[in-house]
């Protein structure tokens, strides 16, 4: 029961209260830039999805196993080479330059076998494949995780990592198929002409904050419905 | 504009002409996030400039080895070995900071500004353009973040680099320090730039005429 409550409190928190694009602001360059036509904006939100669960995956391995102080692959290797046992052994300062170099890597490797498989699915949203590395939810999410395994209070296992990046890959694909609903209206509204383009799409990107800011509190109100359930 | 801009030219462009906020729409998630007051907006761009300017001058002194299918991976480690650097050093001199700042650091790696400086000027030209053109690249992303951070803070907590500046009786707007006051604020700056520079193309036809 617990578990279960910690998963679903994730996600909650991830996809809605905490949405990546309208609360932490990452993401916003496809946010604005392929949310133009509603079905481009929810296939560019599935293969956010999608390479989100992938790299968020291997990052939790690398920091579970190298990265993080006292991770267990380190701390082996330098107990062969003859070192101190009692030094920390600590290789977090790469973790930058490995997350990065995992998301690049698996944008491409995904590129290549969703081309070569699943001619269908590349089709619809293969093109935005290489524009991921470069989206910020993505390096977001494993920056999250990282932070997450190395408060060793949390020390998250990788259901919880899987569930902050599926929660943050749907939050981002409900906010950006509400943001494409919204300009394809717009487009028939007498903007002013300054605001045209860019600047009413950040006004109605508040709006939506200002409204997805209603969620706040909600993840206490359901841990205490859910907690109450469970003492019954 | 000629076909190679001289490096003093590129500087000029960088600051308002091609601002990398208002009018190439690039580092949009720094732009929102960390604007809530001046001081963590300012930290941030000494980072950004820094990891910039850097990135930069690597990448022009390696240009010569690059290899077309590997450049966009070799700018993004490029640009995570500084961010790197930058995110050690805040840590280590500036805790608070960078405890505020938190995961907005180390997404310098994916801001947009910087790859597609690597990309446009960097990989191409030699190294004073190079450096020219992030020096005024920074400086037009401190004057953007400035003008959105300026207008947060002064309404959302009525001080500015946290010294009072609308007296006691000012009462807060909640609304400006949250995230969405953040969008508010950079839509109608970016309308009002659109206006602005409209108005002076207009009046500069009107005068040629």
């Amino acid at each position: 029961m617990e578990l279960l409550t910690n998963v679903l409190m994730i996600f909650i928190s991830a996809a809605l209260i905490n949405n990546f694009v309208l609360h932490y602001f990452v993401g916003i360059c496809p946010f604005m830039g392929v949310s133009k036509r509603v079905d481009t904006a929810f296939g560019m939100g599935l293969a956010v999805i999608f390479v989100m669960v992938i790299a968020s995956t291997l990052s939790w391995l690398f920091t579970s196993f190298i990265l993080r102080p006292m991770a267990p692959i380190p701390v082996w290797i330098w107990s062969i080479a003859g070192g101190n046992p009692d030094t920390v052994v600590d290789l977090s300062v790469l973790s930058y330059i490995i997350y990065i170099f995992v998301i690049a890597s698996s944008v491409q490797f995904v590129e290549m076998y969703v081309r070569k498989f699943q001619p269908k699915l590349y089709e619809s949203f293969g093109v935005f494949l290489p524009l991921i590395t470069t989206n910020c939810a993505i390096l977001f999410a494993c920056l999250e995780i990282m932070k997450n395994l190395q408060d060793p209070t949390r020390l998250w296992g990788l259901h919880e990592a899987l569930t902050l990046a599926i929660g943050g890959g749907i939050g981002f694909t409900i906010a950006i198929t509400l943001m494409a609903g919204i300009r394809s209206e717009l487009d028939l509204c007498d903007v002013p002409k300054a605001l045209k383009g860019a600047g009413i799409a950040f006004i109605v990107a508040g709006i939506m904050a200002m409204a997805f800011m209603g969620f706040t509190g909600m993840d206490r109100g359901i841990e205490q419905a859910l907690s109450g359930l469970g003492a019954r | 504009m000629a076909d190679q801009p001289t490096a003093s030219e590129r500087f000029i462009q960088g600051i308002l002409p091609e601002n990398p906020v208002y009018r190439q729409l690039l580092g949009l998630c720094p732009t929102l996030a960390v604007t809530n007051g001046m001081k963590p907006a300012m930290t941030m761009v000494g980072a950004t400039a820094f990891v910039l300017i850097m990135s930069n001058i690597l990448v022009s002194l390696i240009r010569g080895l690059l290899k077309p299918h590997l450049r966009i991976l070799v700018f993004t480690l490029t640009i995570a070995t500084f961010v790197t650097i930058a995110d050690r050093f805040l840590g280590a001199y500036m805790y608070e900071m960078s405890k505020e700042l938190g995961p907005y650091v180390p997404l310098i790696i994916v801001n947009c500004l910087i790859i597609s400086r690597a990309e446009i000027c960097a990989s191409k030209q030699s190294l004073g353009t190079a450096v020219a053109d992030a020096a005024g690249m920074s400086l037009g992303f401190g004057l953007a973040l400035a003008s959105v951070a300026t207008v947060r803070e002064i309404l959302g907590a009525g001080t500015w680099f946290g010294i009072n500046v609308l007296g006691s009786g000012w009462p807060d707007w909640g609304i400006m320090v949250l995230p969405p006051g953040a969008f508010l604020v950079l839509g109608l700056l970016v309308g009002g730039a659109n206006w602005f520079g409209d108005r002076r193309k207009r009046l500069a036809v009107t005068v040629g005429e």
